[in-house]
């Protein structure tokens, strides 16, 4: 239940691509190789794979939702019931060329090690989080005093499934601190289209609502 | 000759018919072809009962085996000889069913020391003109599954495009998809496990001591000395019963119900509707069950570990495995419960096995396999479809 609300309730206003396809999707699934074996961590009900399917990629999920696994298996996708917090660690290390965790890093109990895993079991991670640094959430804060409240991110403080919000600059460090790589990263506004590339960090943290990095194991 | 009869007739019950003559096709395999078992020996001659539906396509490629479990038998789709009730599998196997068999070639053997065919101890030895009883040979999930591929070799099908089974049937799969990787292009391993639990091995032992404490057992003679352990039978399936269901379940169809009656009799008749429902449980079992074959079959699940032919880690069972499997479990089965499907998920996920698992909702228990669940029907059709798409047998 938890990922799949969770990415459709994220990008519930997010344009739509010429296929229909859900545009933080496609980005994503732009990223990667035509060809290569991708695990999709909170996988919804199968959409990323779907489009992945289109480039010929061995795909395989894994989604918290029983609906969710049902709906994918249904649709001969490869995806388990699971989660990032236990599954990730029965994996072998390099069987994938991408791991993607897409707007769930936040409601994992543990990122870090989520994030580990991600990059020893794949070559790449591509992670996708709403960034809590961006300014309308600052501003709640401030201004109300209280747990911040938006669109995307509608849950009040005591029944929300995300307990590790991070901010796009926590999560740089994040990175540095387990050795990963950052390859790209790109800030999307609320419609999720990517910020101007050669803004500095800080303009990113203030006015991205989501971020997307694509990371790998630093040589 | 469907008739149940109140009584069991000593002389030839239709269940015992079944052991050498069944109401199905047969294969023999003679001296030229003995079956290795994992107990040493070779069993030989030996012969397997199976029913098929649908068509073989000329390229051979849209087989699917069906492996039944422990009281199950070959009569998949079909009206059973001994009791005349319908398949024990046709909400799943059927034309327009998920396992089409107007799109697939559908086998289902009776299984090595089961009573419906295929040789077992209530067979004939050839040695004596005898049943076997207890001189037939102990045998495993794995002596099950060779005898399954010789019967495949027999039919000149190469590769299956699928196998599914549930329980036993779902230890027959996975042992195939270990023993046989190339010969099964996808795999559906439901409600099982890659061990049988102490737990499930306690239960069977309950069952096997009230087979052999009846007096009617004879140390497994009962069939030339004239004797019937049905009574033991009834109680080992009874118990088994239970262990199929869930607690849910049954408080939902029974509760605490009286049967026929307002009162408690003070007596020990079955005054509660379970009492009733479970004694006829078991004796309608007994009407087409042999009491031996039920020691064998739970002695070859209690035997059943995959991990131990391949040091002790079952990932390495499927090593290099290029079968899709879906693997399915049900919340309320007890028996073989999620987490034995998620060790499944994760040997799988950890030999770089391509695989699909689900976990679908109900309170029905073990059973729900065998049952009328639409998630499972969805699920089982999409899977086929998919892998279908994949084995080149439908339109992409």
């Amino acid at each position: 239940m938890l990922y799949r609300t969770l990415r459709d309730r994220t990008m519930a206003e997010a344009a739509r691509g010429p296929g229909g396809a859900r545009v933080d999707l496609l980005r994503v699934s732009e990223r990667v190789e035509p060809g290569s074996r991708v695990l999709d961590v909170g996988c919804g009900d199968g959409e990323l794979l779907k489009l992945l399917e289109a480039r010929e990629v061995d795909g395989r999920g894994i989604e918290l939702s029983r609906e969710g696994v049902n709906e994918c298996v249904a649709k001969g996708l490869a995806v388990i019931q699971g989660d990032a917090d236990t599954d990730l660690a029965h994996y072998p290390d390099d069987s994938f060329d991408y791991v993607i965790l897409s707007q769930t890093l936040q409601a994992t109990r543990q990122p870090r090690i989520v994030l580990e895993h991600m990059l020893r079991i794949g070559r790449h991670a591509i992670v996708s989080f709403p960034n809590f640094g961006h300014w309308r959430i600052r501003l709640q804060l401030l201004f109300n005093g209280s747990m911040p409240r938006t669109a995307n991110l509608p849950e009040t403080w005591h029944d929300t499934p995300n307990i590790h919000f991070c901010t796009i600059k926590d999560f740089d460090e994040l990175c540095r601190n387990i050795g990963a790589r950052m390859e790209r990263a790109v800030a999307l506004d609320p419609w999720g289209t990517p910020l101007k590339l050669d803004a500095p960090w800080w303009f990113w943290n203030l006015f991205g609502e989501q971020g997307v990095f694509l990371l790998s194991r630093q040589r | 000759m469907n008739k149940i009869l109140p009584t069991a007739k000593l002389d030839a019950p239709n269940r015992f018919r079944e052991a050498d003559r069944p109401h199905s096709p047969l294969v023999a395999f003679g001296p030229d072809k003995p079956l290795q078992l994992d107990a040493g020996i070779e069993l030989s001659p030996f012969q397997i009962a199976y029913q098929t539906y649908g068509v073989l396509n000329a390229a051979r490629s849209n087989a699917i085996l069906i492996c039944h479990a422990l009281t199950g038998d070959q009569h998949v789709a079909n009206v059973h000889p001994v009791t005349g009730k319908p398949g024990w599998w046709e909400t799943m196997v059927g034309p327009g069913r998920p396992i089409d068999t107007e799109r697939y070639f559908v086998i289902c053997p009776n299984v090595v020391g089961a009573c419906m065919g295929t040789s077992g101890p209530s067979s004939t030895n050839p040695e004596t003109g005898a049943p076997w009883g207890l001189d037939f040979p102990v045998i495993t999930i794995r002596d099950m599954v060779r005898a399954q591929a010789m019967l495949l070799d027999h039919l000149g099908i190469e590769q299956l495009f699928s196998i599914a089974g549930g329980s036993m049937g779902g230890m027959q799969v996975l042992q195939w998809c270990a023993s046989y990787p190339d010969r099964v292009f996808s795999a559906l391993p439901l409600a099982t496990s890659t061990r049988h639990s102490a737990q499930n091995i306690a239960f069977h032992e309950v069952g096997r001591q009230a087979v052999m404490a009846d007096p009617g057992w004879r140390q497994g003679r009962y069939i030339v000395e004239g004797a019937d352990p049905r009574r033991g039978l009834a109680v080992a399936r009874m118990g088994a019963h239970i262990t199929y269901l869930s607690d849910a379940a049954l408080h939902r169809k029974f509760g605490r119900k009286f049967q026929d009656r307002n009162n408690p009799t003070f007596s020990f008749d079955a005054d509660f509707e379970v009492e009733n429902y479970l004694r006829h449980q078991g004796s309608t079992f007994v009407e087409r069950f042999d009491a031996n074959s039920y020691l064998y079959l739970t002695r070859a699940m209690d035997y059943f570990d995959l991990a131990a032919d391949y040091g002790g880690i079952v990932a390495n069972a499927f090593r290099g495995s290029r079968t899709r499997f879906c693997v399915i479990s049900f919340t309320s089965d007890w028996l073989f419960p999620t987490s034995d499907s998620r060790a499944i998920v994760h040997a799988l996920n950890a030999s770089s096995a391509r695989v699909s698992f689900a976990e679908i909702e109900t309170d029905r228990g073990h059973d729900a396999f065998l049952l009328d669940e639409p998630e499972l029907l969805t699920i089982v059709r999409g899977f086929l479809q998919s892998a279908g798409r994949a084995r080149g047998l439908e339109p992409e």
